[in-house]
């Protein structure tokens, strides 16, 4: 390569000037834009490039090292089958934005100050709710505005962060930060959000099931595993990562069993995966960080491939709620054979990626002897096959039959889904493709028998309830309805409160107007009693009156004279 | 071959495969099959766990079980609490 510049740059700029072509042109272009980007990932050699001198401070525009490649790698693969995923699309807006999106997802990983990141991390921002606004629909304007006031707040609590720490430390590089004092604390927040942490979370369920088909295959890929990156880099071994993260994989399940949206179920599974991630960088050891990372890498396949599956069934049928769903597996049975597949990847069925991935996380935190943040996470695990596992494929594909048919899935979406069901089963069966890449070499051997049988028990028995339940028909019917989370605080909540304070307000003006009034008009009665036609200052006097008065003052002035 | 003639000819043959009552308890018992296979798998290949409780036999399976069923209770407890109409946010 000539340039050391970001592999992100080609596809930012890439993206700008994506209205510039027309036709098979341009899908050849957007195709194009993550392979180049890959060209130039694999052309950097580790180390510092793209070096600028700003004021007193150095901007590092690409710190390639083992870390950011994992990242790059991935974003870039995410790219180029998203891009096939929606080339049936001939949405400007969404051709545009995807690419940036994914362009400053990629910066933010290269960045190798604050600064830089902080720059790409406004950008992805801005980039990706075009994803959501490309609905064009009031409530996905509604949700585009909650998803940006949020993702924008990240970033205004990052830049208040990275300014007190530029304070404090004189420097401007992005390397470990951790907990010691407010700056760091700022950045963990801002980070937690965008990881989506526990109480900072509900943006994710709130706005991804709200974007355009393509869209929420495109957004599940970047933000979130984008801080799962950052936290790698700035927080790795922050012991209360381990209990976020344990939290986070737990509390979604529930929401999730009973979320009537499919696409809200992957959101809240979004949510719960992310959690393995954290709780493995606040582990921290090498284990731990190969294990949120290599999650990461096969998560971003396996989510995008069960949204893809999802995405389909929207497109074809036009609803992705569970209540108005069913029997599809007739009309759609390749789309099906991909949906099992990511859902027995992200299950971690041994031979799919999720279980060479987990493994790992799972066995550093059993070997730090942190037993209550590894039951939770072994009890999530259960927790994902209920509903990515089973949820998703069963309630749109099998369950009662509702009846709707349909033709299959676009070829597009069909190859797109093709690559990452591929990619699923390549990594889970030969993981080594994957170990290899980690930031940290791996010893490790995910298949040996005691663990294939202790995760095989675990699952099927999983499933035998499941079967027991339906059979029972204890089982939760799938009932339209919204569920009440978080943003319950600033969507009722907040508007309530706002409208009564608002009312109190103007019914103290009024009553104050009203006094104000009634004082007026006192004060003017008053005047009008000695001013008005009938008042004593308006009376006339006869001239008698005044010579006496006159003679009486002067009699008087006398009188005082000689005293 | 005469099976599926003679379950088409009772259903006339409306239900699909997957959908006959023979297909779905098949699928079940042969589920519980492998479990019973796994359990006693635990017996030929004691299990080497970071934790003493892992190598109880059945451990995971046990626990797979009872976190599920925990799970699909307790969400059938949470929609009492934060479950509302369809069109809450939109009135």
């Amino acid at each position: 390569m000539i340039a050391s510049f970001s592999p992100g740059l080609i596809l930012i700029v890439g993206g700008l000037l994506i209205p510039l072509f027309r036709g098979r042109a341009r899908q050849l272009f957007m195709l194009a834009l993550p392979v180049l980007g890959a060209a130039q990932l694999l052309g950097l050699s580790n180390g510092l490039h793209g070096q600028i001198e700003i004021f007193d401070y150095t901007l590092t525009f690409v710190r390639a090292d083992r870390l950011s490649f994992v990242f790059g790698l991935i974003f870039l693969i995410a790219s180029f089958y998203n891009t096939i995923y929606s080339l049936h699309e001939n949405d400007t807006m969404q051709q545009v934005a995807a690419p940036i999106y994914a362009g400053a997802a990629i910066g933010a990983v290269y960045a190798g100050d604050l600064i830089t990141l902080f720059i790409f991390w406004e950008i992805t921002a801005v980039s990706s709710v075009f994803l959501i606004w490309a609905r064009r629909t009031a409530k996905a304007y509604a949700v585009g505005m909650r998803y940006l006031i949020i993702q924008v707040g990240s970033g205004v609590i990052l830049l208040a962060g990275i300014i007190l720490r530029t304070q404090e430390t004189g420097s401007i590089a992005f390397e470990h930060i951790g907990t010691t004092d407010l700056a760091g604390w700022l950045i963990l927040i801002a980070f937690g959000i965008k990881a989506a942490f526990p109480f900072l979370h509900n943006w994710l369920q709130d706005a991804y099931p709200e974007a355009t088909v393509t869209g929420t295959v495109v957004l599940s890929a970047f933000t979130t595993k984008l801080a799962v990156y950052v936290l790698a880099r700035g927080f790795a071994g922050t012991e209360l990562l381990i209990y976020v993260g344990a939290v986070m994989t737990a509390f979604p399940v529930f929401f999730a069993v009973i979320e009537n949206d499919l696409r809200r179920v992957l959101a809240f599974s979004l949510n719960n995966q992310v959690g393995f991630m954290v709780a493995g960088i606040g582990v921290g050891t090498s284990l731990a960080l190969n294990g949120a990372v290599a999650h990461a890498f096969v998560h971003i396949i396996y989510k995008s491939l069960l949204f893809m599956s999802m995405g389909a069934v929207l497109h074809r049928v036009g609803t992705i709620k569970a209540s108005e769903l069913g029997g599809l597996y007739r009309s759609m049975p390749i789309t099906t054979v991909f949906c099992i597949i990511g859902a027995a990847s992200i299950t971690a069925f041994p031979l799919f990626s999720g279980y060479i991935a987990k493994s790992l996380t799972l066995s550093a935190t059993a070997e730090g002897g942190y037993v209550v943040a590894w039951l939770i996470l072994v009890f999530a695990s259960a927790g994902v096959l209920e509903h990515s596992g089973i949820k998703i494929p069963y309630f749109a594909f099998f369950a009662h039959d509702s009846g709707k048919r349909c033709q299959e899935a676009p070829g597009n979406m069909l190859i797109a889904m093709a690559i990452a069901a591929f990619l699923s089963v390549a990594i889970g069966v030969y993981p080594d493709m994957l170990y290899a890449i980690l930031p940290f070499p791996v010893d490790y051997q995910p298949y040996t028998v005691s663990h294939v049988l202790s995760q095989l028990q675990l699952l099927l028995f999983a499933m035998l309830a499941f079967a027991i339940l339906v059979r029972t028909g204890l089982y939760p019917k799938e009932i339209p309805s919204t569920n009440l989370n978080t943003d319950w605080i600033y969507r009722k909540a907040l508007p309530v409160l706002l409208l009564w304070l608002g009312n109190a307000v103007e019914a103290m003006r009024r009553g104050a107007a009203a006094r104000a009034q009634r004082r007026l008009e006192r004060f003017i009665l008053q005047v009008y009693r000695h001013h008005g036609p009938a008042g004593i200052m308006a009376r006339t006097w006869q001239t008698g009156h005044t010579v006496l008065w006159v003679a009486l003052l002067l009699g008087a002035y006398l009188l005082v004279y000689f005293l | 071959m005469s099976t599926p003639r003679d379950e088409r000819d009772r259903d006339g043959g409306q239900t699909p495969w997957l959908y006959r009552r023979r297909t779905i308890n098949g699928l079940f018992w042969a589920l519980a099959g492998l479990c019973l296979l796994l359990v006693l798998a635990d017996f030929v290949y004691p299990r080497y766990g970071t934790f003493a409780f892992e190598e109880f036999p059945a451990a995971y399976g046990i626990f797979g079980f009872v976190a599920f069923v925990f799970i699909v209770f307790a969400g059938i407890g949470l929609r009492k609490l934060i479950m509302r109409d369809e069109d809450y946010y939109d009135r």
